[in-house]
C-alpha cells in the first residue's frame, strides 16, 4: 500500500511526512521526524512516556495513528522550552530533583503543562489524579508533585 | 575523614538535567544509524518444551529479511562452564538464556531472531519460522519443583550442598546453610517461641525504559554497541563470552538509562544484535516490547520463608531459625544467599540456623532487583518482630532497639560491624512526629527496619584539567539516578572549585577505565572514592609543578580552595596559583594536567533504614491506602541530599507496590497472564501520599567523606512496614503478598488469617 502524505503542525512548525496507515504518531515522531524526546515505555497507553499534546490535549502518541495528525497541532517535549529559556515546569523539575533516570520526564512535563493550562492552581490531589497515567518507577512521585505545584505557583505569579 | 564541606551536602541541578527535561537525552532506543535494520526475537509460546527443530528457510526467503539467527549460530558452551569470582557466572546458562538451544524453559524464551528492513517484515519473518516442539509439563512453583516425580528443567543439574553427593538430578540447584550456636537449646528454654511461614510472589523491576540496543559490526569484525545498561564493561564481557569473541572486538557505549534497579546488569539482546549485524553487514537496532520485558527479562524470585524466633520475657532475641526457598527461574541463581545473610543482620542473635534453597521453575531467570533477596527476608523477619512486640507488649521500636546490631556486633555472615546507623534510624523514628500522630478508625501504623550490605568493587576515574581551567571527570559508571551530580560535587569539594566548573562524563568501554556495574549501591561510594583520589593526584601534580616554578621545597606549598599557595613564612611573601592559572601554564610546567585512580574499593559500609507506614483499610472493599509514610535511613554522608531523598522515596514506593499490588500471574501452562502495565500494576501518583524522609548520617570510616551507598536499602523495609500497618488496622496478620483488595477483603470477612 502506498504511503499517506500528511500535513500537520509540530511544535508550531508546519511539517509534512509520509506514513503508512497503521503507523502510530509516536512512531512517526521518533522514526521519521527525529523527535526522540517522546519515549516509548509500553506501546499500549499504560505508561504515559509518549505523552504529547494534540490540539493542547494530552494524548498517548502510541495510541494515535499518524494519519490523525492531518491538519492538527502537535506539541512534543522539544517544543516546550522557548529557545534557551526553560518552561517553568522544566525548571522546577530540575530544581526539585524530580527526575532520576529521566525516561518518564518528557511525558510528565507535557502532561503537567496541559494540567496547569487548564487549571492554574491545582491541588496535590488534582495533580496526582492528572498524572496517574504517567508512570515513574524511580522517584515515588513526591518530588514530581512538589515540582508541578511549585511551577503552577510561579506561572500564576508570572501571569499576575 | 573530612567533616566540613562546601560542595558536598548541597543539592545543585544535575549536570545532565537540561537534556533530560528538553528531550535531548539519548536513551537506549534513541540511536539511529544509516541503513539500520530492525531486529526482532521469536519467543517460545510454551513454558517447558524440547525444541526438536527450527526451520528458518521460509523466513529467510522473504524480501527484506537480511539475517536470521538461532542457538546454532552461537558458541557451543559446555554445561558447567563457570567463571569464578565475587560474582560467579555460569556462562552456559547465560548463553542458553539469551537464546535457547535444546529446550525452551519459559514462556517467552528466545528461540531465534531476525533482522529485516522494517518492523512489519521482521514480524512477518518471525511468523514464517517453523518450530517443532515436544511440549513438556511445566514446573510453576516451589511445591511442584520439589515434588517426587517433578519434571526436570535440567537433567544435568545435581543439588549442590547436600552432605552426600546426590545420585539423581533435581530442580533444587543448591541448599546452603549459615549456622552458629545451639538453636535447639534456646528454643527449648525460651520464654516465647513464635513460628510462621511467609510468601512473596514473582515481581519485576518495572523500569519504564525497555531494553534496547543498536549494534553495528564493521568489515574488520569489530562491533560497536549502543545500549541502556548498568554496566557497559559487563555487556562487553558477557557478549564476548556468549559469542566467543575476543573482548577487544566489542566496544560498548552506554546510553542514558531509563531505570534498571538491577535488571540491566546482565545481557539479553546485545549478543543477538551483534550477531545479526555481523551476518547482515548492517547496523541492527533491537527494542523490547513491554510484553517481552515482563515475559523474558529478569523478575525477582517468588519466595517462601519459614521463620522461627525465640525470645526471653524482655524481648531479647535468643535464637532464630529460617528456611528460605527462592525460585531462580529457568536457570540456577536466585538471590537466596543474600536473603540468608540479610534476614537476621539487623539484630544480635546468639544462635541461628539459616538454610537457603535455590530452586528452578519454568519462569524467566531471576535477575538482580534492588537489594536482591533482602526485601522478602525482611518481610518475614520484620513481620515476626512485629508479632513478638505484640505478644510481649513491648513497643516495636523498643523491641528493635533492644536487639539492634551496632558497632562491634557480629553479623550472621561473619563480619564485625564497623560504625553503622540502625540505632540512629530507630531513635529518629521514635522521635519523629509521625510515630506519635493520632490515627482514625480503620487506620493502622507499622514499623519495619531493613539492611543491605552495599558493595565497593572496582572503579576507575580520570580527572582532566581543561585548557580553560574547567575540569572533566570521566568514569565508567552509568548514571542511573543522578550520579554525575555526585561525582561533580565530590570533585568540586576535593579541588576546592565551583560545582559548575566540573564536567562529569560517563565514558564507553574504550575511553573510560574499567568499572564494575552501577549496582550494589556502589557508584557514589566506590566510583566517588576513585574520583576523590584522582583529584588528589591532580592536587599533588599541581603542588609539584608549583615547587618547580617557584623553586621552593614541596613542604613549603599547600593546596587550599582551588589554589596552590606558599606558606606565609617563605621569604615573607605569599604566592598562589589557581587551577585556571595552572591550566594556562600547563605546557610550560610539564604538559597536560590529569589525575587517574583505579581502585577495588573496600569497606562499603552497610546501610540501615527504619520506615513508618500508616494505612487506611476500606472494610467493604479490602482496598488499602497508604496515607502517610516516613523513610529514615543512614546515608553516612549525603553527597547530594535531594537525590538521596529521591532514592529513599523511590525505593519505598517500589516496596509499597510489592506489598500492595505487584505479582506475576501465570495460567496452569506457565503463560504469564499480565505482561502489561495495565495488569501488572506498579504504583501511580494517585496511589500515594508524599513520602517523608529523614537522612541520618553515621559516617562510614572507609570513605574519605564518610559516604555509604543508599540506593538499595530503601526497598527492604516497606513490605513489612505496610503489612504491619495493615495488621494494626485490621488485627489480621497477612503472611502472603501482595495485599490485594480481594485477599484483604476475604481475610476481613473471615478474620481467621492468624
Amino acid at each position: 500500500m502506498s504511503k499517506r502524505h500528511i500535513t500537520t503542525t509540530v511544535n508550531q512548525e508546519s511539517t509534512e511526512f509520509l506514513c503508512e496507515s497503521q503507523q502510530t504518531l509516536l512512531n512517526v515522531l521518533r522514526d521519521e521526524l527525529g523527535l526522540i524526546g517522546t519515549k516509548e515505555g509500553c506501546g499500549s497507553g499504560d505508561c504515559g512516556a509518549c505523552t504529547v499534546l494534540l490540539n493542547n490535549k494530552p494524548v498517548c502518541s502510541c495510541l494515535v495513528l499518524a494519519v490523525e495528525a492531518e491538519g492538527q497541532q502537535i506539541e512534543t517535549i522539544e517544543g516546550v522550552a522557548s529557545g534557551d529559556e526553560l518552561h517553568p515546569i522544566q525548571q522546577k523539575i530540575l530544581e526539585h530533583a524530580a527526575l532520576q533516570c529521566g525516561i518518564c520526564t518528557p511525558g510528565i512535563i507535557i502532561a503537567a503543562k496541559a494540567l496547569i493550562e487548564e487549571n492554574p492552581n491545582p491541588t496535590e490531589q488534582e495533580i496526582r489524579y492528572w498524572l496517574a497515567g504517567n508512570l515513574c518507577r524511580c522517584t515515588g512521585y513526591d518530588k514530581i508533585i512538589r515540582a508541578v505545584m511549585d511551577a503552577a505557583k510561579v506561572m500564576r505569579e508570572d501571569a499576575a | 575523614m573530612k567533616t566540613t564541606f562546601s560542595s558536598v551536602g548541597t543539592s545543585p541541578i544535575r549536570p545532565d538535567g537540561i537534556d533530560k527535561v528538553t528531550g535531548r537525552a539519548e536513551f537506549g532506543a534513541d540511536r539511529y544509524l544509516p541503513g539500520m535494520l530492525v531486529g526482532k526475537v521469536l519467543r517460545s509460546p510454551h513454558a517447558h518444551a524440547r525444541i526438536l527443530s527450527i526451520d528458518t528457510s521460509a523466513a529467510l526467503a522473504i524480501n527484506g529479511v537480511k539475517a536470521i539467527v538461532t542457538g546454532d549460530d552461537f558458541a557451543d558452551i559446555p554445561e558447567g562452564t563457570v567463571i569464578p569470582g565475587e560474582m560467579e557466572l555460569d556462562v552456559c546458562d547465560l548463553a542458553k538464556n539469551i537464546i535457547a538451544r535444546d529446550k525452551a524453559l519459559y514462556h517467552g524464551h528466545p528461540l531465534a531472531a531476525v533482522a529485516a528492513i522494517s518492523e512489519a517484515i521482521a514480524e512477518q519473518a518471525l511468523n514464517a519460522i517453523s518450530v517443532e516442539y515436544e511440549i513438556l509439563q511445566p514446573v510453576l512453583n516451589l511445591e511442584q519443583a520439589v515434588a517426587p516425580n517433578a519434571p526436570l528443567l535440567n537433567e544435568q543439574l545435581f543439588t549442590v550442598g547436600l552432605p552426600d553427593k546426590p545420585t539423581k538430578p533435581s530442580n533444587v540447584a543448591s541448599i546452603k546453610q549459615l549456622a552458629f550456636g545451639d538453636v535447639e537449646a534456646a528454643f527449648s528454654q525460651a520464654h516465647t517461641v513464635i513460628e510462621d511461614i511467609f510468601t512473596t510472589p514473582t515481581v519485576h523491576q518495572g523500569y519504564i525504559e525497555p531494553q534496547a540496543v543498536t549494534a553495528s559490526c564493521n568489515r574488520d569484525g569489530k562491533a560497536s554497541v549502543w545500549c541502556c545498561t548498568q554496566g557497559p564493561f559487563a555487556v562487553r564481557a558477557l557478549s564476548a563470552l556468549v559469542l566467543d569473541w575476543p573482548l577487544g572486538k566489542i566496544k560498548v557505549t552506554p546510553s542514558e538509562i531509563g531505570g534498571g534497579f538491577g535488571g540491566k546488569t546482565t545481557v539479553y539482546l546485545e549478543p543477538i544484535a551483534i550477531k545479526l549485524s555481523q551476518l547482515a553487514n548492517r547496523p541492527v537496532r533491537m527494542v523490547l516490547t513491554r510484553d517481552e520485558v515482563f515475559r523474558a527479562t529478569g523478575p525477582t524470585s517468588a519466595t517462601q520463608i519459614q521463620l522461627k524466633l525465640a525470645a526471653d520475657a524482655n524481648g531479647t532475641l535468643l535464637a532464630g531459625q529460617a528456611i528460605l526457598k527462592y525460585e531462580s527461574g529457568a536457570f540456577k541463581g536466585s538471590p537466596v544467599m543474600p536473603g540468608m545473610m540479610c534476614i537476621f543482620a539487623p539484630y544480635q542473635i546468639a544462635a541461628f540456623d539459616i538454610t537457603g534453597h535455590d530452586i528452578l521453575v519454568n519462569k524467566p531467570k531471576a535477575a538482580s532487583y534492588r537489594a536482591p533477596g533482602a526485601p522478602a527476608a525482611a518481610f518475614a523477619m520484620e513481620s515476626m518482630m512485629d508479632r513478638l512486640a505484640i505478644e510481649l507488649a513491648i513497643d516495636p521500636i523498643e523491641l528493635r532497639l533492644k536487639n539492634a546490631a551496632c558497632e562491634g556486633s557480629r553479623a550472621p555472615y561473619g563480619i564485625k560491624f564497623p560504625p553503622i546507623g540502625l540505632v540512629e534510624t530507630l531513635q529518629a523514628a521514635k522521635q519523629h512526629p509521625h510515630y506519635s500522630a493520632p490515627l482514625e478508625p480503620n487506620q493502622g501504623r507499622g514499623i519495619a527496619s531493613g539492611f543491605w550490605f552495599n558493595i565497593g568493587f572496582q572503579s576507575t576515574a580520570t580527572v582532566n584539567i581543561n585548557e580553560d581551567g574547567t575540569v572533566s571527570v570521566v568514569t565508567g559508571s552509568p548514571d542511573i539516578g543522578g550520579s554525575r551530580a555526585s561525582m561533580a560535587l565530590m570533585a568540586a569539594e576535593e579541588l576546592g572549585v565551583d560545582y559548575e566548573t566540573i564536567e562529569p562524563l560517563v565514558g564507553d568501554t574504550e575511553s573510560a577505565g574499567y568499572s564494575d556495574i552501577t549496582g550494589g549501591s556502589r557508584t557514589t561510594f566506590a566510583t566517588g572514592m576513585a574520583v576523590i583520589k584522582a583529584c588528589q593526584e591532580v592536587i599533588e601534580q599541581l603542588c609539584n609543578r608549583a615547587t618547580k616554578l617557584w623553586q621552593i621545597d614541596r613542604d613549603h606549598v599547600y593546596f587550599s580552595e582551588g589554589s596552590v599557595c606558599t606558606k606565609a613564612d617563605i621569604n615573607g611573601d605569599k604566592q598562589s596559583l589557581s587551577i585556571p592559572a595552572f591550566a594556562q601554564l600547563a605546557a610550560k610546567t610539564g604538559g597536560p594536567i590529569s589525575g587517574r585512580c583505579s581502585i577495588n574499593a573496600q569497606g562499603a559500609g552497610a546501610g540501615f533504614a527504619t520506615h513508618i507506614c500508616d494505612v487506611e483499610v476500606d472494610p467493604e472493599t479490602g482496598k488499602l491506602d497508604v496515607i502517610r509514610y516516613t523513610a529514615i535511613q543512614d546515608a553516612g554522608k549525603a553527597v547530594h541530599p535531594a537525590y538521596v531523598e529521591g532514592q529513599l522515596q523511590g525505593g519505598a514506593v517500589q516496596g509499597i507496590g510489592w506489598a500492595l499490588n505487584e505479582a506475576y500471574c501465570f495460567d496452569d501452562q506457565g503463560r504469564m497472564e499480565n505482561p502489561s502495565f495495565l495488569d501488572y500494576r506498579i504504583p501511580v501518583a494517585l496511589d500515594l501520599p508524599m513520602i517523608d524522609t529523614v537522612i541520618v548520617e553515621v559516617p562510614n570510616p572507609s570513605h574519605p567523606y564518610g559516604v555509604r551507598g543508599v540506593g538499595e536499602t530503601p526497598i527492604v523495609p516497606p513490605l513489612a512496614a505496610v503489612a504491619n500497618a495493615v495488621r494494626a488496622a485490621t488485627d489480621i496478620r497477612f503472611r502472603d503478598l501482595p495485599l490485594s483488595p480481594p485477599r484483604v477483603l476475604a481475610a476481613i470477612n473471615q478474620k481467621e488469617a492468624f
